[in-house]
């Protein structure tokens, strides 16, 4: 099923949950809304599902208008984070009940119920669990019966809130993966909220990414990666160092190193900053441009090595990141200076500071967001 | 040598388990002294006394029609308010955890005052309203019904009193369902009725059965609200407690602890079955 939204807007009092929310969902398609907490994207989910009622705009259903819809004739799947199964039925009434609710000339007789049950347990990978009770069940089972809940009733979309937000990481790699085997298979439309950006870019076809009620940037998982439209979405798709630059023409001047303004940005002339995830730093060659910074602290968190380094000319700390097998790890130790230098790098014109006037040329972040691409040294 | 005295294997001694909370002993042994001194005992000694009748004098004192029909009233009406306070005590109880509205904190204190108040002061107000000149009473006098001085008012009496049982116990369970469930059965297609029969009723059940047990023993053992509004004939309004103190001042002791303990039996028969049932529509 298409969906399409169009300038929804929702306030809960003097909060602008959504501002304005233009999206088109393709059918069969896998998508992710990702950001942090408070960013409308748990809003703009319950507002498909007609949980939530927007102020204003439309949602539309492969062309129909479900504004009319109440929720419970949407027939839109719904998983919640806290899986919000009926404690008091087994997996199997569970599972049963969208179809037991319904009126009595579109419901099936019980052995079709029974069958389709059944069938979804199987689809679930929780065969012969049917007549336990959710309280019998570990985390990952019934989030996973809340799935089969959800499927039973043939959803035209299925919504899924933070689906495992509440497990622990083993079981919440586990379950991403099947989930997205299961989504090859039944081919639903499927739109999944998260603040987890690792979960977004695994799992997703595309990725939402939300930010204060606005969408930042929609895209497949690569291109919200490598090309993050604005800085908000760089940082928060990763970790981030921010250095301070000076524009020239088509240079930039970087703690004293030139590099060249990515292709995309012709001319710009002002401050700037330059964005480098920390493992785009490397150690380069003294002969090589670059610059200075002494190691603080080494950290290893499985199989990458993270440096704490203090960029003299900067006098600021930056991250540096190298896979834990690298000979730059063994060969360097807390207290060396190392000439580092930037493998790739997106920029953004410098926010002025309140009240000052920006002398940039180009006149706000977005825009050279916008036509900025990818640079690259090296 | 002073080694192999340290190393001594003392075999641990096994008969004391360990706990991690300590001071069962002593918190068991008060529970069951301040049990016994406060409810046992009392509760021993209406037995203790009834049994002086023998078996066949208990049975004669309780069988009259007179005592039986108080028992039949008594059990009878506490039974009936206890069901209609359960029905809209959680009502109340849902109005108050779900809506806002105005005056709600005002009307939330209020649902307790039947506990505070003394309850002869409720029943001679009922009284006053349900008579049949009363604010109520004329209007409901006109259309055959009469509630003061009948086994109706002993039911409305009760109701008064036992209402707070039920919504007390509900209120706070209703308040930790999970909306979520709720959003969740509407999203699978149900109705609100559907809803609220097959979601919301099952998860607050062993609550509002708590609130009706509660109601219930608090109408039978009820005594202050009723009298003034029952009228207390023999045979028809005469509440089993109110026999008691009738037969207390005939000086007939026995016969009033007869009457004593044949309440004690049925009162713990039914919570007994009360409770569980209880334990198995929490269990299910």
């Amino acid at each position: 099923m298409q969906i399409q939204i169009r300038g929804i807007q929702k306030t809960f009092g003097s909060f602008q949950a959504l501002g304005g929310v233009d999206l088109d969902i393709e059918s069969g398609e896998l998508i992710a809304l990702l950001g942090p907490s408070g960013s409308g994207k748990t809003t703009l989910l319950r507002t498909i599902a007609g949980l939530e009622f927007a102020d204003s705009g439309r949602i539309l259903f492969g062309g129909e208008d479900a504004a009319p819809l109440p929720v419970r004739e949407r027939r839109v799947g719904f998983v919640f984070q806290h899986y919000a199964l009926f404690k008091h039925m087994t997996v199997f009434e569970n599972v049963a009940f969208g179809l037991r609710v319904r009126e009595r000339k579109d419901r099936p007789d019980n052995d079709k119920i029974k069958a389709k049950v059944l069938e979804l347990l199987d689809l679930v990978q929780l065969s012969g669990l049917d007549k336990r009770y959710p309280s019998q069940l570990s985390g990952g089972q019934k989030q996973r019966v809340a799935l089969a809940r959800a499927l039973a009733i043939e959803p035209r979309v299925l919504l899924l809130d933070e689906p495992f937000g509440a497990l622990d990481a083993k079981v919440r790699k586990d379950l991403r993966r099947w989930l997205r085997s299961l989504h090859d298979k039944t081919g639903y439309t499927t739109i999944f909220v998260t603040h987890d950006q690792e979960e977004a870019l695994e799992l997703a076809d595309r990725v939402v990414v939300m930010n204060k009620g606005r969408i930042e940037q929609v895209g497949s998982t690569d291109e919200v990666y490598e090309h993050p439209a604005t800085p908000f979405v760089f940082d928060f798709l990763g970790g981030v160092n921010v250095l301070p630059g000076t524009a020239r023409g088509q240079n930039i001047d970087v703690l004293g190193v030139d590099v060249p303004l990515p292709c995309g940005i012709h001319e710009h002339t002002g401050p700037v900053d330059v964005y480098v995830r920390p493992g785009d730093l490397r150690v380069g060659d003294p002969a090589q441009p670059g610059f200075e910074a002494e190691i603080i602290s080494v950290q290893r968190t499985g199989p990458i090595v993270r440096w704490d380094v203090h960029a003299k000319a900067l006098d600021q700390r930056l991250e540096v990141e190298i896979p834990h097998l690298h000979h730059d790890v063994s060969r360097h130790a807390p207290g060396q200076i190392v000439r580092l230098r930037l493998n790739q790098y997106s920029v953004f014109a410098r926010i002025p500071p309140p009240g000052a006037k920006s002398g940039s040329t180009l006149p706000d972040t977005k825009l050279i967001g916008r036509e900025r691409e990818r640079g690259r040294l090296g | 040598m002073t080694s192999l005295t340290l190393s001594d294997p003392r075999p641990s001694p096994p008969l004391k388990t360990r706990r991690v909370m300590p001071g069962f002993g002593l918190t068991m042994g008060i529970t069951l002294v301040y049990l016994s001194l406060i409810v046992l005992i009392p509760l021993a000694g209406v037995f203790f006394k009834a049994s002086g009748l023998g078996w066949d004098g208990f049975w004669h004192a309780i069988s009259t029609p007179r005592v039986f029909n108080a028992l039949k009233l008594s059990f009878g009406a506490a039974f009936f308010a206890a069901v209609f306070n359960a029905v809209f005590g959680l009502l109340v109880a849902w109005v108050f955890v779900r809506y806002e509205f105005f005056g709600k904190r005002v009307l939330d204190a209020a649902i307790d005052l039947p506990f505070a108040l003394p309850t002869a002061v409720a029943g001679i107000a009922l009284t006053a309203l349900y008579s049949g000149n009363g604010w109520i009473g004329q209007f409901l006098e006109p259309l055959g019904i009469k509630v003061a001085f009948t086994p109706i008012g002993v039911v409305v009496a009760l109701m008064f009193i036992g209402l707070p049982f039920v919504v007390r116990t509900v209120q706070p369970v209703l308040e930790e369902a999970e909306k979520e469930l709720e959003e969740a059965a509407a999203v699978l297609g149900a109705t609100r009725f559907q809803t609220a029969v097959r979601v919301i009723l099952p998860t607050i059940a062993p609550s509002l059965l708590t609130g009706f047990a509660l109601a219930f023993a608090r109408g039978v053992g009820e005594y202050g609200s009723v009298i003034f509004i029952a009228g207390n004939l023999p045979m028809v309004s005469e509440i089993a407690p109110l026999l008691i103190i009738i037969k207390l001042e005939e000086f007939d002791y026995r016969g009033a602890t007869a009457v004593a303990a044949a309440m004690l039996i049925i009162s713990f028969v039914m919570l007994l079955a009360i409770n569980l049932l209880q334990g198995w529509s929490r269990k299910k």
